[in-house]
């Protein structure tokens, strides 16, 4: 497939503090890509260096087959954004600003069909004001599908969701996906990145440590841990061939006639392969 | 054009749904002529005060409207993020800009015409006697307080701070440049600051486009210094003007 975005060891500083120190990676067309990282990890400063916001101080990059560094409007018009922090004007309605919106766009789609999609038919006359966090976001969201984008940027879109409103949030991507809209989505919910994305590029201290599908990053991470308790103090073993580490042990243990107390055999989950990314930045997050 | 007309309609909406602008930036000029107009009689340097005063207060509207309109407007939108949100779709800057403009022209011309009414049918004062150079002040006064305008939308840095700067910048202007009567009894040194204000000449030029009659381009050295002091905003804001809110 295409790729809708290339990304070729970007760089970007900040008075001297280097918020990207070579970021590479490349998103397929119809893609689902997670950007996942602890905050201060570069996340937003990357999409908006794809989103035209920002301007990178070495790298390449090709958005759609552009470059977002000259902003071209025939590519601001394949692209829908929903940032981080934005808001739309408090005295339009929500259908008066997806409408507005519409009119930037050569083929728009129809402003009741997006409000519908994102769930707020029953807003459709109220005023933005009026509307809860949970609400703006789903506007901000319509709001960047009206112009039917090949290419939607998420950046954290769910920060500040209730577990509800985060799972109907999940819903909608997923529905946009099946659209075969490409979408870049940062986050720092690790069960975000699991559950929506094709691959997960994992950044830290402006720079990608792990790049993969989740169960790739999981999977290539660390060997099976077994556990076990002898004389009530714990022993962790770490191993590539739990079988017959396991059978090692068992055997040892009747021969000896001790017991394996507790014992547990376990795959490291994304958490714990994220934490170890991460380290102690990711604890924050 | 359908795109600019399009952004002008929503900007159009925005503004007179807003109370605070309505008041602040439509009935307020309106306000300090009732007031005035109420409190002065007789006349000023041979004139009709009712009449001074509407002139006066009419160059005091083209400067609250397009300078001190638009700075806010812009500051509140740049700091809540809805200017950086329009610059990621196809939108044009300057569509969007040219919107504005024309959306602040609309605005003052309906003032004036309401400031007018309420000077002719309540004071009974006089219809402008130049009216082609009257609306051509109008066209003039809110270009260049719109030039300035967004000079003070790229300088002023905070949304809570941007209605106090703009209110300490307009209210002594309007008063030391002779919008609410006039200056000849205040002492020099404030005769001399107005001698560099923009709305000292932008009061000749409505004073005398409104009260003797004269064409817009009968005092050309006022005219000039109108213009420069808009030209003057509008490069401050090219160099200055960012869409993006300050990093918090």
């Amino acid at each position: 497939m295409p790729a809708a975005i290339v990304a070729k060891d970007v760089r970007k500083s900040y008075g001297g503090v280097e918020a990207l120190r070579g970021v590479s990676f490349d998103v397929a067309e119809g893609e689902v890509f997670g950007l996942l990282g602890p905050n201060g990890a570069g996340k937003t400063t990357t999409v908006e260096i794809l989103e035209g916001y920002r301007h990178r101080d070495a790298g390449e990059v090709s958005v759609l087959g552009h470059d977002p560094g000259d902003s071209p409007r025939s590519l601001r018009e394949r692209i829908g954004v929903v940032l981080q922090q934005s808001e739309l004007t408090p005295l339009l309605t929500v259908r008066e600003i997806h409408r507005q919106f519409a009119g930037y766009y050569a083929s728009p789609r129809d402003v009741d069909d997006v409000i519908e999609l994102v769930g707020l038919t029953e807003k459709r006359d109220e005023r933005v004001k009026t509307l809860s966090g949970g609400q703006k976001r789903r506007l901000d969201l319509g709001v960047a599908l009206v112009g039917d984008p090949d290419l939607v940027f998420l950046d954290e879109p769910t920060t500040g969701f209730d577990p509800a409103a985060r799972r109907s949030a999940w819903e909608l991507i997923r529905s946009l996906r099946s659209f075969g809209k490409t979408i870049l989505l940062t986050t720092h919910y690790l069960d975000e990145a699991q559950q929506l994305a094709d691959r997960v590029a994992v950044i830290r201290a402006g720079e990608i440590v792990s790049l993969g599908t989740p169960a790739e990053l999981i999977g290539e991470a660390r060997t099976t841990e077994i556990r076990f308790r002898r004389d009530g103090e714990l022993v962790v073993r770490e191993t590539d061939d739990p079988t017959r580490d396991l059978h090692e042990l068992t055997s040892a243990a009747l021969a000896g006639g001790w017991s394996l107390e507790q014992i547990e055999v376990r795959r490291p989950t994304l958490e714990d392969v994220y934490l170890e990314l991460v380290g102690d930045e990711g604890a924050s997050a | 054009m359908t795109l600019l007309l399009h952004q002008l309609r929503f900007e159009q909406r925005t503004f007179w749904r807003s109370k605070e602008a309505a008041v602040f930036i439509f009935i307020f000029p309106l306000l300090l002529y009732a007031l005035l107009g109420s409190v002065y009689d007789g006349e000023i340097d041979g004139e009709p005060a009712v009449d001074v005063l509407l002139a006066g207060l009419f160059g005091y509207g083209a400067m609250n409207t397009a300078f001190g309109g638009l700075a806010i407007m812009l500051v509140g939108r740049r700091e809540l993020g809805i200017l950086k949100r329009l610059r990621s779709t196809p939108l044009p800057p300057e569509t969007y800009l040219g919107a504005l403009l024309l959306s602040t022209l609309v605005i003052f011309a309906l003032q004036s015409v309401a400031l007018l009414a309420l000077g002719v049918f309540a004071f009974d004062a006089s219809a402008p006697e130049n009216p082609l150079g009257f609306a051509g002040a109008i066209v003039l006064g809110v270009a260049s307080f719109a030039g300035l305008g967004l000079a003070a939308a790229a300088l002023i840095r905070s949304a809570e701070g941007v209605s106090a700067v703009v209110n300490v910048i307009t209210l002594p202007m309007a008063f030391v440049s002779g919008a609410f009567g006039p200056t000849s009894s205040y002492p020099e040194f404030l005769q001399a600051i107005a001698e560099v204000l923009p709305l000292t000449y932008f009061l000749d030029l409505t004073n005398g486009v409104y009260l003797d009659g004269d064409s817009l381009f009968a005092d050309p050295k006022a005219l000039a210094i109108v213009v420069a002091w808009g030209v003057a905003g509008v490069a401050v804001a090219l160099r200055r003007f960012t869409w993006v809110p300050r990093e918090r």
